[in-house]
């Protein structure tokens, strides 16, 4: 019995395996050569692995162009983040009063998830047109329309502040994920809890702040993480709706155009690689943290 | 639970929310329904006046069709791949733990998180060595290995929740690894199937990145295609708008008839089951 369970043990490590080796090479080892072109001087089309140290790390933090892909990041984070999680735990928080058509919002508020940044930037494009004066058009149109003149702004081309401004679709599009996991969160506060303190005399808003949202913290950190790492890697969205503009680079776009178009493939890698450091510095904690609360259960 | 008559008041706030998420929807479709003539930036707000025209729609449809095929060859094998081998190993991972499996794990799991570009360059250059750049089955085979993250997690947690009884009830009977999974758990894994599936084919048929790193013209998914049409001064706002919706339809459809499913997609992604 026990020979059959060995042998058969090792048949299931043929079975998963040619899935780490997929990973192994296609993950790890791609990360490796990653590395090792981040440190040669490879320029052009040729490979060339000629070990240049960290030049092009130190490159990146001497040239303009990735300080503002840095202050860029920085800033559609923030608003990207706390505008999801705001938008998310409200619409979470409205749907958790048991109304007649929840089921019907909450699908409405998740849709966009399913669909692709280019679509979204596409759209989104032309709704935040910032023609202006007889050209106008797209949202500004609409405030126009409706007497709100004094929203209408120049949207992702306003200088300095364009970026700000991309983060607006970006809610559009993960808020109700931020959402579903908002009200996962909800639903499993026992109705009890609410009950007891209910007699106890606690208004609605004095529930939710005193019980509910703290109880649902931890969604919070999670989606704050989740979230965060997206934002870090964000490219189609930018690409779709702006293109290759400086003033919106972030460093998903730069490193694309820094490989593909201007073909310094050592400076590209060296950006995967300061990418991936940022991800991993987020994930890592995360995946740590959540794996052994899974095993507690 | 806000109890009073105030709770109407709610569908204030819901409403409001409702028109945002359904806006850029509403331009897409009243664009997409008007007829050349009608098109005007100036009026992209009114209802189609001339009666419903399929212009915008034929005219896109005529620039994206080659893509859109290519959309559907590149993401159906990639979706049922890569479920196949998740479910492998997800069953092995959750049944057969095998020493160094618990170090494995994560390791396979950190794959769902990394940004691309960090594997980009390596990834290009070994699919031009081995002849699939450019190409439909290079990006599927592409798709194949970087779902192998979540496909496996999904099922690594579905499995897990399956009695060791079952398991053993089986082994009695003199069922071996091979068979245990396709005789007990394959039958009952349908849900977990369907999760799958519909996570994979959005996130293919959704991804830009890959595609526009390795595909060349004619192997284009809608992606790409779209993207290009937007980006070119020939093809009119108006087409694009009906290009949009047409690259937003398929997943749309399945989102529309399996929401819940593509829902438990999304919180395995987060690693919350």
């Amino acid at each position: 019995m026990r020979k059959r369970v060995d042998k058969e043990r090792l048949l299931g490590v043929v079975m998963i395996s040619p899935s780490i080796l997929a990973v192994a090479i296609f993950i790890y080892y791609f990360i490796l050569w990653s590395a090792r072109v981040s440190v040669s001087k490879w320029t052009g089309l040729m490979p060339d692995y000629t070990y240049v140290k960290l030049q092009n790390f130190i490159g990146l933090f001497h040239d303009p162009r990735f300080s503002i892909d840095i202050r860029n990041t920085l800033l559609f984070t923030l608003l990207f983040v706390s505008g999801s999680l705001i938008v998310g735990l409200i619409l979470a928080i409205l749907l958790d009063q048991d109304l007649k058509g929840e089921s019907f919002f909450r699908s409405l508020f998740i849709f966009p998830m399913a669909i692709s940044y280019i679509v979204t930037g596409v759209a989104w494009r032309w709704l935040m047109n910032p023609a202006a004066g007889g050209r106008i058009s797209g949202l500004n149109l609409l405030f126009d329309k409706l007497g709100l003149d004094f929203l209408i702004n120049s949207w992702y081309t306003t200088r300095v502040w364009g970026i700000a401004f991309i983060a607006i679709p970006a809610i559009w599009q993960m808020s109700g994920y931020v959402m579903a996991l908002y009200l996962g969160g909800l639903r499993s506060i026992p109705q009890e809890i609410r009950e007891a303190a209910r007699v106890d005399g606690a208004t609605e808003v004095e529930i939710y702040r005193h019980i509910i949202l703290p109880m649902i913290r931890p969604i919070t950190l999670s989606a704050l993480i989740i979230l965060g790492h997206m934002s870090l890697k964000v490219f189609d969205l930018i690409y779709s709706i702006a293109g290759k503009q400086v003033a919106l680079d972030v460093p998903a776009i730069y490193m694309w155009q820094v490989t593909f178009d201007g073909l310094f493939y050592g400076r590209g890698a060296a950006i995967g690689i300061l990418l991936l450091i940022s991800v991993a510095v987020l994930i890592i904690p995360y995946m740590r943290y959540s794996l052994k609360t899974e095993e507690s259960l | 639970m806000i109890r009073s008559r105030s709770r109407y008041l709610l569908y204030i706030p819901l409403v409001l929310a409702a028109l945002f998420f359904l806006l850029p929807m509403y331009v897409m479709l009243v664009t997409g329904f008007k007829s050349f003539a009608e098109v005007n930036l100036q009026t992209m707000w009114d209802l189609p006046q001339a009666g419903i025209k399929l212009d915008n729609f034929k005219e896109a449809y005529r620039n994206l069709a080659p893509s859109l095929g290519n959309s559907f060859l590149m993401v159906i094998p990639a979706a049922v791949i890569s479920s196949i081998l998740g479910s492998i190993n997800g069953y092995i991972l959750a049944k057969w733990k095998f020493k160094g499996a618990d170090v494995i794990f994560p390791l396979i799991l950190f794959g769902m998180f990394i940004p691309y570009q960090s594997i980009l360059i390596p990834l290009v250059s070994f699919m031009r060595q081995i002849g699939l750049y450019g190409s439909i089955p290079g990006l599927v085979l592409t798709h194949v290995i970087y779902g192998i993250p979540i496909t496996t997690l999904t099922f690594r947690n579905y499995y897990a929740t399956i009695p060791k009884e079952l398991l053993e009830a089986a082994r009695i009977d003199g069922a071996g690894i091979i068979r245990i999974f396709t005789k007990v758990l394959l039958p009952i894994s349908l849900p977990s199937f369907v999760v799958v599936l519909i996570w994979q084919f959005t996130s293919a048929w959704n991804d830009f990145l890959f595609a526009v790193a390795l595909t060349k013209p004619e192997a284009w998914p809608v992606t790409v295609a779209l993207n290009n049409m937007a980006g070119s001064q020939i093809i009119a706002w108006n087409v694009q708008m009906a290009g949009s919706f047409l690259a937003a339809l398929p997943t749309l459809v399945v989102y529309i008839f399996l929401g819940n499913y593509f829902l438990r997609g999304m919180m395995a992604g987060s690693l919350k089951g």
